[in-house]
Formats: C-alpha cells, structure tokens, sequence
C-alpha cells in the first residue's frame, strides 16, 4: 500500500526580496518591508513528504533517520544561519520563499533516493506557505518504485 | 466536491521489533523505537472525508456521526492502549505510523456513510506524520 510519510525541520535564515530588473522605488511597491535594505530573517519550517510502498517488514516508506540526514546534510547545514541572498543557486534571483521552496525540492530530488519525495511545503510564518509542486501529492507520482531500506 | 476534516487525539504505546532480526539489526533500524518496554506518544488523528453538500442540510456530513464512528471504531481500541499489544491489526504488523493510518483506514473505510473517505493523517509528534488515501 502506497503511504506518504512527511517530517518537518527549522532553519533560520535572512532573505531581502529587492530585484534589479526594479528601480529603489518599484522595489518597494512590489516588496514593501521586505525589500528593507540590511534583509531580514525568519525561523522557516521545512515540511517535506516522501511517499511509496510500505515495507512489509518495516512497516516503513522510508528509514525516517536516512531522510533526517539528508535534510540535515544538504539543506539545513547549508541554509541555516546563512543570508540566503548569497547563496551562488540565488545569483541573479530573489530569495522568495517560493524560489525556496523549489530549490529545496530540486536539491533533495536528486540526492534523496530511498523513497520518492512527492512534495516539500515551506512556512515562511504562521501565516504563509508555500508548496511545491502544486496540488494533491497523490497526483504527483513518478514512475520509478523506490523502495524502503 | 468539498473536503471535511474531522481531529481527534489519542495516547498509546508502541515499540518496533522484528523477530527474524537480531537485537543490534533492531538497535540499528529503529533506534530507540526499539526499546521492547515501549514508549508512548500523543497522537493526533485528521479525518478527512469528501463529498457534495447536502442541499438541505448544509452538511458534507454529519460531524456528530462521524466523531462517533471515529470514537467507536478507533479511539475505543486505540487510546490508552499498548498498539503492539492490544490492537488485532499489530499482532503481525509493525505499529508505524504509516500502518496505523492504514490500519485506522480501513476501520473507517466502511462506516463513512454519504461521503467518500479521502484521507487519513496520523500525527505521531507534531513533525512526524502519515497520509493514506486508500491508494493500492
């Protein structure tokens, strides 16, 4: 029976949300205080859901502590207490929690390969978040059957 | 089609073991969800159901029948309870938390009267949970 397993992590970061393509001007009507020029930082919560068959043996998607170590290792390790507008990946772009959301999903796709991640949600605040991809994780599935442990 | 969620809490206990393992393969797999003594958590159970709304009513449901289906198919067994021990489904089956979602769908599954079930979340800790949506 195909199951979704999800586990949420922290990391504190510090973002300024002002593009070039923008006058000073322009930036702030798009951005408002988000555009502030020293940036400003938010405890994010990293939501991150995999999902496949459910071992018969384990009664598992996936060996919770190999996701914990890749989260660890390839995201909370480089993004945590960092300026995410420096990160070379955010070159040229704007650090929207949007922007960060794919970029997760992107960097744990292809490293993680013990289940099939089906979606990474970002809360930025209690008030917003962010999801990607887009609609119900049952819809978003792959052909490859990884499978746990 | 609109979704309704239904949450409920309950407390159990539960440990992971595999008998055909040794104790440093359990040790290794399953870490202190290996203690055979147990441990517990406060679990948190969403129900979602969806359906159309009934045109005189207003309900998808009745959130009354569903809190009691819940209550007697599930939290009765399950709350205040050793899962590896006093639940059938746990005999042969390791109470994880994708197979608690399943388990508990499938005691749903049949009592959903005028809905379709559509998903069940398990919460094990706040940053810990199962979905199940019926999918084979």
């Amino acid at each position: 029976m195909r199951a979704y397993f999800s586990r949420r992590y922290r990391l504190s970061a510090s973002h300024r949300l002002y593009s070039d393509a923008f006058s000073d001007e322009r930036n702030v009507e798009v951005y408002g205080k988000c555009s502030n020029p020293h940036g400003h930082g938010h405890n994010y919560t990293v939501e991150v859901t995999v999902a496949g068959q459910v071992d018969p043996v384990t009664g598992m998607v996936c060996n919770m502590v190999e996701l914990d170590e890749c989260v660890q290792r390839e995201i909370i390790d480089l993004f945590g207490h960092t300026n995410l507008n420096l990160y070379p990946g955010f070159h040229g772009l704007v650090p929207t929690t949007e922007a960060f959301c794919v970029m997760v999903y992107e960097m744990l796709s292809k490293v993680f390969d013990k289940a099939e991640l089906v979606r990474v949600r970002i809360e930025e605040t209690n008030n917003n978040s962010f999801e990607y991809p887009a609609g119900k994780p049952m819809a978003v599935r792959r052909v490859t059957d990884f499978r746990a442990v | 089609m609109i979704l309704l969620t239904r949450r409920a809490e309950f407390s159990a206990s539960h440990y992971y073991w595999v008998d055909a393992w040794t104790p440093e393969e359990n040790a290794r797999l399953f870490g202190k969800c290996s203690n055979r003594n147990g441990h517990g958590h406060n679990y948190t159970l969403e129900v979602t159901v969806e359906g159309e709304i009934d045109t005189t009513s207003g309900f998808v449901v009745d959130l009354k029948v569903l809190k009691a289906v819940i209550e007697r198919e599930v939290l009765r067994d399950f709350d205040h309870r050793h899962l590896n021990i006093e639940v059938p489904e746990f005999k042969a089956l390791l109470p994880t938390t994708e197979n608690v979602a399943i388990a508990i769908w499938n005691r749903l599954a049949p009592h959903i009267l005028g809905a379709r079930l559509q998903r069940v979340r398990v919460y094990e800790m706040p940053d810990l949970f199962a979905d199940y949506y019926g999918e084979p």
